[in-house]
């Protein structure tokens, strides 16, 4: 029971975490139609630039306050500077300029910060487990991220659905030309849509960075997770992100939890210890193929024609 | 009179270059550069593959390290049980590689553009995992092929040179094996469902069939580069599979030219020459490569080959 719940939490928790960078990439890709594979990089960054921060002043909260700041500069200096160019074109043009990108980020943080990983120490406030049912605790630091992402998600589904930045964000979703032709200024739109984006890969990756250690490569795995999670929701779709992401972090988690268990009640208990591994990984691959089999526009296609 | 050509004469050139390769490998007694050369042949085979998806059938793969793994496994599992032969490795290796092309493809087909190209990611990144979890032969630390495929009284394979030219023989058929399907009529139809599919089956043509023919050839003959890349390392792990390989894949193409005979193999030959020379300049070699790559695709528009076509139209 006491693993069940945890496992739980854990899963909404990551499922939490992949939400931000997904929102951000369906963004993106929803409004402005840029694949954008650089996005895991701005992941890297939020978590280096949150390490360095954090070492600089002492403070965990404030590190990861200018972490958060250096990393929406970096996504409107990167939209402006080389982005904003490639509207308009193949998606393959993206993908070999956003490849080229991961390349640039992933040299240039070997650059500065060298080929050993970084570990952001948590501030003992955080460490300490809640109890959050009777006889039941939880890291308080999991469940801050739950918390934060929860909040981040509401935020941001009002000011997509309530506020005329977000009325206009929806708009570009659906019909870029007409918001266009409307005079809204998509330049500046554009570029604060991706500066979002940025913001939220590195406040995904900055919360991230306690748990795991802070390493190159390491938005390439996670960035392919985010690209599942918004083709199973729909591509620009919110609200598809944020499902499919819960979705997909429980089935992630619980999938390596208690699929060695499962599996031995079927097979040996070796056969099960090798496939397991593999096959929890696989899970959420086979989930977004049998969802695009059968549907192949995602569960909540945002622009249907 | 025709007019010369800066595109076909630079292309020639390289050819060329890649025939003589081994007469300059052997007279400067630099060994490392036919050995650099034989992975660049071999992966230029590759990227000739995708082209024949990408460039002519309008299919956006962004899972082709797939076939590179399993080439390689079929070489590397079939030689770790004892079978060395390679007239029985090799048919092995495109008969699995088709097999899986044939139901990737099929189910693939249904979707089109982005989710065309996440959904074949997906399904080599199955593969991957598939590759990870065989404990028998390495898992995740990949396996060791001990003896290279073994092609007794015909070629040598551990003959250096011999290799090569297996190899450039090897990217050559495929090449003239696309020209010859670009200007089939099967290829005519596949060229014809890229710009207009709803117009080609209004026509009569089933689409999905001829796509799934296409998608199945070019995954056989990317099978067969993973069975060469598997022979050339001595080496095989799941790390062939990884997606970033089907993005260099993607790369190449791309950066030589999407659509175009040569442009994969050209695209190929700068990309990984560009990797060796940066990397011989600076450690941090893909702090220069990324950007180039960026700015390849902000001013070059058609890749390489775009870049030589607009000499020959002045």
């Amino acid at each position: 029971m006491l693993l069940v719940v945890e496992q739980f939490l854990n899963g909404l928790q990551f499922g939490l975490l992949l939400f931000l960078l997904a929102a951000g990439l369906t963004l993106v890709f929803g409004i402005m139609d840029l694949v954008n594979l650089a996005h895991g990089s701005l992941y890297m960054m939020g978590a280096y630039f949150a390490a360095t921060f954090v070492a600089w002043t002492g403070n965990f909260v404030l590190g990861a306050v200018l972490a958060l700041g250096a990393t929406l500069l970096l996504g409107i200096v990167l939209e402006v500077t080389a982005l904003r160019h490639l509207y308009g074109r193949d998606h393959l043009d993206h993908v070999l300029a956003t490849f080229g990108l991961i390349l640039f980020f992933n040299e240039a943080v070997r650059l500065i910060w060298g080929p050993a990983g970084l570990a952001l120490p948590l501030p003992a406030w955080l460490t300490v487990p809640v109890p959050i049912l009777p006889g039941i605790h939880y890291p308080a630091y999991r469940l801050a991220i739950i918390i934060v992402a929860l909040l981040v998600a509401l935020l941001l589904y009002l000011g997509v659905m309530r506020t005329r930045i977000g009325m206009l964000i929806r708009a570009g979703a659906s019909n870029r030309e007409m918001i266009g032709a409307l005079g809204i200024n998509i330049k500046l739109l554009y570029t604060l849509v991706f500066g979002l984006g940025a913001a939220l890969a590195g406040l995904a990756g900055l919360m991230q960075a306690p748990i795991l250690t802070v390493q190159i490569g390491m938005g390439e795995n996670i960035l392919i997770l985010a690209f599942v999670i918004i083709v199973i929701g729909g591509i620009g779709s919110i609200r598809g992100a944020f499902l499919a992401a819960i979705f997909v972090g429980m089935i992630d988690t619980l999938g390596r939890a208690f699929l060695p268990n499962l599996l031995r009640q079927v097979l040996s208990s070796t056969a099960a210890s090798t496939a397991a591994p593999a096959l929890s990984s696989m899970l959420i691959y086979l989930l977004m193929a049998i969802v695009l089999v059968v549907r192949p526009e995602g569960l909540f296609p945002a622009n249907r024609r | 009179m025709k007019a010369f050509s800066v595109s076909k004469a630079f292309t020639a050139l390289v050819l060329a270059g890649l025939v003589l390769l081994p007469l300059y490998s052997h007279v400067s007694g630099n060994i490392f550069i036919l050995t650099l050369f034989t992975r660049i042949v071999i992966l230029a085979l590759a990227a000739a593959s995708l082209n024949l998806i990408m460039g002519y059938g309008g299919m956006m793969s962004f899972g082709h390290a797939a076939y590179l793994g399993i080439g390689g496994y079929a070489v590397g599992i079939l030689a770790q049980e004892g079978v060395g032969s390679g007239f029985i490795q090799f048919p092995v290796a495109l008969a699995a590689s088709a097999i899986y092309a044939l139901v990737i493809g099929a189910l693939s087909l249904r979707t089109r553009g982005v989710y065309f190209i996440m959904i074949t990611l997906a399904f080599a990144q199955m593969a991957y995992y598939v590759a990870s979890g065989l404990a028998r032969y390495g898992g995740d630390d990949g396996l060791t092929v001990y003896k290279r495929s073994d092609f007794s009284g015909l070629i040598n394979l551990g003959d250096r040179v011999q290799f090569y030219y297996l190899c450039l023989a090897g990217l050559f058929g495929v090449v003239l094996l696309i020209w010859r399907i670009a200007n089939s009529r099967f290829g005519l139809v596949v060229q014809g469902l890229r710009s207009n599919e709803q117009r080609m089956q209004a026509i009569g043509f089933p689409a999905k069939r001829y796509q799934l023919v296409c998608f199945v050839i070019s995954g056989t003959l990317c099978g067969l580069a993973g069975a060469l890349l598997a022979n050339n390392t001595d080496f095989v792990s799941p790390a062939v599979m990884y997606w970033t390989r089907s993005g260099d894949l993607m790369v190449m193409v791309i950066l030589g030219g999407m659509g175009t005979l040569f442009g994969p193999v050209m695209g190929a030959v700068v990309f990984l020459v560009l990797e060796e020379l940066l990397s011989q300049i600076t450690e941090y070699w893909a702090l220069i490569m990324g950007p180039l790559l960026l700015l390849i695709v902000l001013f070059g528009r058609g890749g390489i080959m775009g870049l030589l076509g607009r000499f020959d139209r002045g």
